[in-house]
């Protein structure tokens, strides 16, 4: 009698144990669970978050393709660089004698570009230099090309993420 | 289960110490990211200013010094660069307003650094160095002399040294005495009574004369702050010892700096500053002329006769595209200024362009509250710090020092 109350004693003692093991163990895996999506979130870059920043797209009403790429392949902030935009038809064939004005900023700091980018030279191959790009901080930044050539007038904006 | 449980428990612990921010690492891979790109150590080598070829000549960076401490380089009694530009206070003048012949409406700017600007003057009036350095030369309220009274000058006390750096003077037996066509009547009308050739002779020693102040000023480079030590020590994964470890104040200081506050937005790069020109809402000050900063410069820099698209340039044009890509027009260049670098910020109150703020604690508030501009429209959003975070801020400024 007395070794069996104890044994039942310390039956429940040890469910009572394995209760509080397993809030425990389903608190951690909780607290674990927040702290990994806590650090995903925290470096995960946020352009993957952010706005279209890909090189190459339609213009607006899709008469070009267009494609903005850094003229020696790497943006360094602060400086002053020159960028090529490269201009095809919807069929492909480059697009020549193009008149381009730029425009843009920062759209979350209210303020347009640091410098005037310039469309400079024609280089060939519907390739055209745009210079005087200059990124002067980190963030969204937004550049626009408005565009007329024999075909007509389109626009582009391309996002950039620093 | 017993294990899966302690194991569950420890990492419950350690995610919540995580969260919590009580332990290691202090900085986010982000956060060191940034900290490391503001660290002296990345600020890149002096470039070559091919618009004046005697910049890296010693010989005229000698000779530049000699001007910029001559107090014979002034029209009315001793004055120099150096009178404002003062060498053992960050050359600047601890004045919210500079002193020269007169008082001026801005505030006298440090030099550490200052080859490395594309733009000078708070509005940007300036695209050289050199040609920064003609226009107090000039200004009424600064030294107040004239380009034919200072070509003079030098032909009489430092003829020789002058030619051995530049080649022979012009002849200035027929140049009158005192003209300039920025200056009083008198001077602006000796001015237009010489010959063209005589005005390029004259311009021309003008241009050298500031050619070799620039090429001293060459070698006015900020110096390692706490900052620094502290930064290259948490890049290099050292325990900051001495006085490159923080207190937890300027740890919050700094988190605050590069995060919630975004003051590294525009004060960015070892020189903290983008080099560009932001309306932020300062209030003008009473008493002083109208004040519409970078909006009113570029037509200035653009009539400079000594700016890179003039004939005083050295080397060829590409040098000019900063001017040839300036912002010529647009709100945003309303009360507009240069943002200024932080380095040694904490010893040279009072600040902003006109001396607006007599205190780091008055800067701090001032982004905090950011109130709207008078004129055209601040980019600068509130922040509502608490008082905590403020004083953290001016704590984290503070190591920008020794
Ligand atoms: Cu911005």
């Amino acid at each position: 009698m007395l070794r069996a109350s104890r044994d039942v004693i310390s039956r429940r003692g040890t469910g009572l144990a394995s209760i509080w093991r397993y809030i425990l163990a389903g608190l951690g895996l909780a607290a674990l669970l927040v702290g990994i999506l806590a650090v995903v979130y925290l470096t995960a870059p946020h352009s993957a978050l952010g706005p279209d920043t890909s090189r190459s797209k339609k213009t607006a009403s899709g008469l070009f393709v267009a494609s903005f790429e850094p003229e020696r392949g790497v943006i360094r902030q602060g400086e002053l660089q020159s960028w090529l935009l490269t201009l095809k038809t919807a069929a492909g064939a480059p697009v020549e004698g193009a008149a381009i004005t730029v425009s843009g900023g920062m759209p979350q700091h209210n303020h347009g570009l640091p410098t005037s980018p310039q469309a400079t030279d024609y280089l060939g191959e519907g390739r055209y230099r745009i210079d005087g790009v200059k990124f002067t901080m980190s963030g969204w930044w937004q550049l626009r090309f408005a565009i007329s050539a024999a075909a007509g007038s389109d626009s582009v904006v391309f996002n950039i993420v620093l | 289960m017993r294990r899966l449980a302690r194991v569950a428990s420890l990492a419950a612990l350690a995610a919540l110490a995580l969260l919590g921010g009580c332990g290691k690492p202090q900085f986010s891979d982000a956060e060191k990211k940034t900290i490391a790109s503001l660290a002296l150590n990345t600020l890149p080598a002096l470039k070559a200013d091919t618009t004046n070829q005697y910049a890296d000549v010693p010989a005229a960076a000698a000779f530049g010094s000699t001007l910029f401490f001559d107090v014979g380089m002034s029209r009315h009694g001793p004055m120099s660069c150096s009178t404002c530009h003062k060498i053992d206070r960050q050359f600047q003048d601890d004045l919210p307003q500079a002193v020269g012949v007169g008082r001026t409406n801005r505030r006298t700017m440090p030099l550490a650094g200052v080859a490395r600007d594309p733009w000078f003057f708070w509005d940007g009036r300036r695209d050289s160095l050199w040609s920064q350095a003609l226009t107090p030369l000039e200004n009424p309220l600064e030294q107040a002399g004239n380009r034919a009274a200072f070509a003079h000058y030098i032909k009489n006390r430092f003829g020789e040294r002058y030619e051995r750096i530049f080649g022979p003077l012009p002849d200035l037996s027929t140049v009158p005495a005192n003209a300039s066509p920025l200056g009083t009547d008198a001077e602006k009308a000796a001015w237009s009574a010489m010959p063209a050739r005589q005005q390029d002779d004259v311009n021309r020693v003008f241009a050298n004369i500031g050619k070799a102040i620039a090429a001293f000023e060459r070698s006015i480079e900020p110096q390692q702050a706490r900052f620094d030590r502290f930064a290259i020590d948490l890049a290099t994964g050292t325990k900051p010892q001495g006085d490159a470890a923080f207190s937890p104040e300027e740890v919050l200081g700094l988190k605050l700096f590069i995060g919630k506050a975004n003051c590294v937005t525009c004060h960015n790069g070892p020189r903290f500053t983008d080099n560009s020109f932001h309306n932020t809402g300062v209030p003008p000050v009473n008493g002083l002329p109208p004040d519409r900063g970078r909006v009113d410069a570029v037509a200035q820099v653009q009539a400079d006769p000594f700016n890179c698209f003039g004939k005083f340039r050295d080397g060829d044009a590409s040098a000019c595209r900063e001017l040839r890509f300036m912002v010529k027009d647009g709100e945003q260049l309303v009360r507009a200024y240069k943002t200024p670098s932080l380095r040694g910020v904490a010893d040279r109150p009072p600040y902003m362009h006109a001396g607006q703020f007599s205190s780091l604690d008055e800067v701090v508030a001032h982004y905090s509250k950011a109130p709207a501009s008078i004129e055209g429209v601040s980019e600068v959003h509130p922040l509502d710090l608490s008082d905590r975070e403020r004083a953290a801020l001016v704590a984290f400024l503070k190591t920008m020092s020794e």
